[in-house]
């Protein structure tokens, strides 16, 4: 059984979708059990998965017992396995909390849009536990296109952000099959770990150089890297709120684990930091994109949008720190992006349990949340200070890592990057909680007192609040028995 | 020298506050929240005091509670250094509640949940960076201080407390996050270690002067909380907090943290050795010198009492940053010493404001004339307040001024001599004004000329019990002077 533990853990989300769209046509009250039932096993092999990668080292399966080059296998090792349990546990926990929003928004379309969700987690799990790069590909486009579904079924606008989503993403996704095929042609393997002791000998040539580009462009597009981030504040922002609570913690940080992948171990470290040359640009190039970010984030007003644009400054964090190319660097990065997942979902399930009590998010209808919600606001506290890097959550330790990574490689603009974007952060979340705290001017009339949101919503985001503090406590331990020994062994 | 002694202790001290915060925060009655406090209070006296006898023993105390770097964990030393301060500031968080209690009632504030919670959460993080073992562990407990401390500043809610609070967070955090987090970057990646050790761990980096010299800036204005200029304007600006707040933020807390995390910096991170060395303690005196006779002069032209005492203390911080920066022992324990004496002299002087405010209204130093006959009691309190401050005998503000101007002179830094004597005779200036209007100015005509009911006000039993200790402080200075000869000791190995 525990053998077949990497299969499991896309499998039975794969098998739950299924039946969850079957559940919707039967009897739609079935939806959410099933898909509970489903992410709780999926979410507790992810963890057994990872305890056993831990004991054990690797753990490789072929899917339909074809040997390595030719058939398809799901590889797990210690990056990945952080990162699966990680996005499993992120997705059971958001299915929890989002059931009241999906009941009051689909309820007549519940068993698609549950089924569609699980799908998205199907393809997440998978681009994650894949050994072969053109598989990847396939669970690529599974992931995007569900979620180019789920945002649009959104009102309002969230038909034509979509579009715009379906449009950037396909290019992404074309320029990494595109680079696929480089790869393919020059080398004739998919498989990853083959692919990289291939390309060991063939590290002078052009097409390579090429592929390594076109992927890591079309890797960035989807990870949404400043400038190709265009896509990314509208449809996070226009998608009803259960689907970006699902969408926004995972599909960047998947994103980013494909890059991480790629560039660690596909191509190596001694090709993408040593060979290539790239590598004191695109830290430079990070730290702009933080800049970046962060005015873009101070440009907005509407909470959510605003939420959506720190992303931008996280997934630059993750594209410097894997470019700083050193210990510190590299394992801050990885560390960061598990952290990411969390603090992430921590604020978007805070914010959408406020949107789920008042229809309408903006600073003047904010006043007295804090003694009105408290539970909701505190957990909004909790992950702001962590995505501002405040000890002892756990923002502050990877965010110490990577100003470490920076230090030690002389890359100080990536430093005051990520010193100045934790003030930025910091000004961001205050301005909120000083609307609620203080309140616009004067308080209307209209105003009526909410109550704290319902217990489905807030017993999850208290534990995800809690868990990005336990996490900060034993960041220690899970960085130097976890992800330090994932990192290869070219990065010095 | 002592052993290291494994014990729960500090984490108790730490925590008693804090696990009382839910108890505080879920309670409707006042009575049960006031009562929890003062547990909490009590208990985390007794803990500290029960560290003591340890303390002077020369043994340390120690307790981790999670490793989170090659070579840094969270965890907590108790030594004589922090055992001081804790002291201090466990003790003052008594008479502050006895204190709050007063005012908060007298005034009908509105919150007062929330004020005894953030209170108590406030007093943990004290507490923490007391105790700290490295620079990480006191990072964070400065880091939650700065938060705990933001809804009791801009408790009242109104136009002025956000643009206090947003001055205060700025001014704190942006110091912390911008300067001081690097800085300690810098030092983690040159020694692998942020331990708070005896000669420093900076002494083998092979950084160079300049490097030093800016590390040694990066740290003490990223401190902002010690209110060193040109970082100080958050302090009077968060003067619009409730006066028990005040005291806090002053005296028991906030600031006294800021030169306590300077203090522990130059001597277990820096090393006076390494300083020495590369004569860096002048141009520290020099900033330090700059503020204090800058904030005295300020002092002098304002008409707020609650803001003529704010930049009293931006003034006094920089004696103890004097003391230290002169590196040597008697500077070390002097400004140690003054943390404790001027903690008692300034939070006395903050319980007479706020006592004068809830029993008559006036906040202004131009409205006290002939006050002293309403309230004679709390007027005789500030004035030996007064005197604790500038400096005269028989209080203990003499006690610390007198080591200060010794290690001045032993060191061979006169300038400091002469700005310890400048700054006594400014004080004097903006503090004895006062103090003659109460007494001497006659009552302007048309107000009540009644005498105020001293016995049955808390705050102005506090100001009393405070005052006392002043005097107390002077007349016994056993425990004081040997803790912070403990304190030079240990890390000066004199």
């Amino acid at each position: 059984m525990t053998s077949h533990l990497p299969a499991l853990v896309v499998t039975v989300p794969l098998l739950t979708a299924f039946a969850a769209f079957a559940a919707g046509w039967l009897r739609p009250k079935l939806c959410f059990p099933v898909g509970l039932t489903g992410l709780g096993i999926t979410a507790i092999s992810s963890i057994w998965l990872l305890a056993e990668v831990l004991e054990a080292g690797t753990v490789t399966y072929e899917l339909g017992r074809w040997p390595a080059p030719w058939g398809i296998v799901y590889v797990v090792d210690r990056l990945n396995g952080v990162v699966l349990a990680a996005i499993s546990l992120c997705a059971f926990i958001q299915w929890i909390s989002s059931r009241a929003s999906v009941k009051s928004q689909f309820s007549d379309r519940i068993g698609a849009f549950y089924g569609l969700e699980l799908l998205f987690v199907t393809g997440v799990m998978g681009i994650t536990v894949t050994g072969d790069a053109f598989n990847l590909y396939v669970l690529l486009e599974i992931a995007s296109i569900t979620a180019y579904a789920l945002i649009a079924m959104g009102g309002g606008r969230a038909p034509l952000s979509s579009l715009n989503y379906v449009f950037m993403g396909t290019i992404g996704a074309c320029f990494y099959l595109l680079g696929v095929g480089y790869l393919y042609i020059m080398t004739g393997s998919l498989n990853m770990a083959d692919l990289a002791s291939i390309l060991q000998g063939m590290r002078s040539s052009q097409a390579i150089l090429v592929a390594f580009v076109i992927i890591i462009v079309g890797v960035w597009l989807k990870m949404g890297f400043f400038p190709l981030h265009g896509w990314l504040p509208n449809a996070y922002t226009h998608a009803p709120w259960p689907a970006t609570t699902l969408i926004a913690p995972l599909m960047t940080k998947v994103m980013a684990y494909v890059m991480m992948r790629l560039v660690l171990f596909l191509f190596g470290p001694e090709y993408s930091f040593g060979v290539l040359g790239l590598k004191d640009v695109v830290v430079w190039w990070a730290s702009l994109a933080v800049v970046a970010g962060s005015v873009i984030a101070l440009s907005q007003k509407d909470l959510k949008r605003m939420i959506t644009c720190i992303i931008l400054i996280e997934i630059a964090y993750m594209v410097g720190g894997t470019f700083l190319g050193n210990r510190s660097g590299t394992t801050g990065a990885i560390f960061h992006l598990v952290n990411d997942v969390f603090m992430t979902l921590c604020v978007f399930l805070a914010v959408s349990s406020l949107a789920f009590r008042q229809r309408e998010l903006d600073m003047d209808t904010m006043e007295g949340l804090f003694s009105e919600m408290p539970f909701t606001m505190g957990a909004l506290v909790t992950g702001a200070l962590s995505i501002v890097g405040v000890p002892p959550t756990c923002g502050f330790f990877s965010k110490w890592l990577l100003l470490k990574g920076a230090l030690e490689a002389g890359h100080y603009e990536f430093m005051v990057a990520l010193i100045l974007s934790s003030l930025v952060c910091l000004v961001l979340f205050f301005r909120v909680f000083e609307a609620a705290y203080f309140g616009h001017g004067e308080r209307s009339h209209g105003h009526h007192r909410m109550r704290e949101a319902p217990l489905g919503m807030v017993v999850p985001l208290l534990v995800v609040a809690i868990g990005i503090v336990a996490l900060g406590l034993m960041s220690g331990e899970v960085i130097s028995s976890i992800i330090e020994p994932a990192l290869p062994r070219g990065v010095l | 020298m002592g052993t290291e002694v494994n014990s729960i202790l500090p984490l108790l001290a730490v925590m008693v506050s804090a696990a009382v915060v839910p108890i505080l925060a879920s309670s409707r009655s006042a009575n049960v929240r006031e009562a929890w406090t003062f547990v909490a209070a009590f208990g985390k006296v007794g803990i500290v005091l029960a560290m003591l006898p340890h303390v002077l023993r020369g043994d340390k105390l120690s307790f981790e509670i999670a490793p989170v770097f090659p070579g840094v964990s969270l965890a907590f030393r108790v030594d004589a250094m922090g055992e001081l301060f804790a002291l201090v500031s466990s003790f003052l968080w008594i008479v502050t509640s006895a204190y709050s209690i007063g005012y908060m009632r007298g005034l009908k504030e509105h919150g007062q949940t929330r004020y005894y919670s953030y209170f108590a959460l406030a007093m943990s993080s004290t507490m923490g960076v007391a105790f700290s073992a490295n620079l990480l562990t006191l990072y964070v407990f400065y880091e939650l201080l700065s938060f705990a401390t933001y809804p009791l500043v801009t408790h009242h809610q109104d136009e002025e407390g956000r643009s206090a609070g947003r001055r205060y967070l700025t001014y704190i955090v942006g110091g912390s996050i911008g300067l001081v987090l690097p800085a300690m970057l810098v030092c983690y990646g040159s020694s692998q270690t942020l331990d708070f050790t005896p000669g420093g761990i900076l002494a083998n980096s092979g950084l160079s002067r300049f490097e030093l010299g800016l590390l040694l800036f990066m740290f003490v204005f990223g401190f902002a909380k010690a209110a060193i200029m040109p970082f100080h304007s958050w302090l009077p600006a968060a003067m619009v907090a409730p006066t028990p707040v005040s005291a806090l933020l002053h005296a028991v807390a906030v600031v006294k943290v800021g030169v306590f995390s300077i203090l522990r910096v130059l001597v277990g991170i820096m090393g006076f050795e390494l300083l020495l060395g590369q004569a860096l303690g002048g141009i520290l005196i020099l900033v330090a010198s700059v503020t204090i006779v800058g904030a005295s002069l300020v002092a002098l032209c304002q008409d707020g009492l609650k803001k003529m005492l704010a930049y009293s203390t931006v003034g006094q911080l920089s004696y103890i940053v004097l003391g230290a920066s002169l590196l040597s022992e008697n500077g070390l324990s002097g400004g140690l010493i003054h943390i404790a004496t001027h903690a008692f002299g300034k939070i006395t002087l903050f319980f007479c404001a706020g006592a004068i405010y809830v029993a008559t209204g006036k906040q202004n130093i131009s409205e006290l004339n002939g006050i002293g006959r309403r309230m004679p009691l709390t007027m005789a309190s500030f004035l030996i307040a007064s005197m604790s401050i500038i400096g005269v005998p028989p209080t203990a503000g003499f006690l610390s001024k007198w080591l200060l101007i010794t290690a001045s002179v032993d060191s061979g830094r006169l300038e400091g001599l002469f700005v310890l004597l400048l700054s006594s005779l400014l004080s004097a200036g903006y503090l004895i004004p006062v103090v003659y209007r109460a007494f001497f100015l006659p009552q302007p005509e048309g107000e009540p000329t009644s005498v105020v009911a001293e016995w049955r006000s808390p705050c102005s039993i506090a100001a009393m019990v405070t005052s006392f200790g002043c005097l107390l402080m002077f007349l016994s200075p056993g425990l004081l002077l040997g803790l912070a000869r403990k304190a030079a000791e240990l890390y000066l190995g004199v």
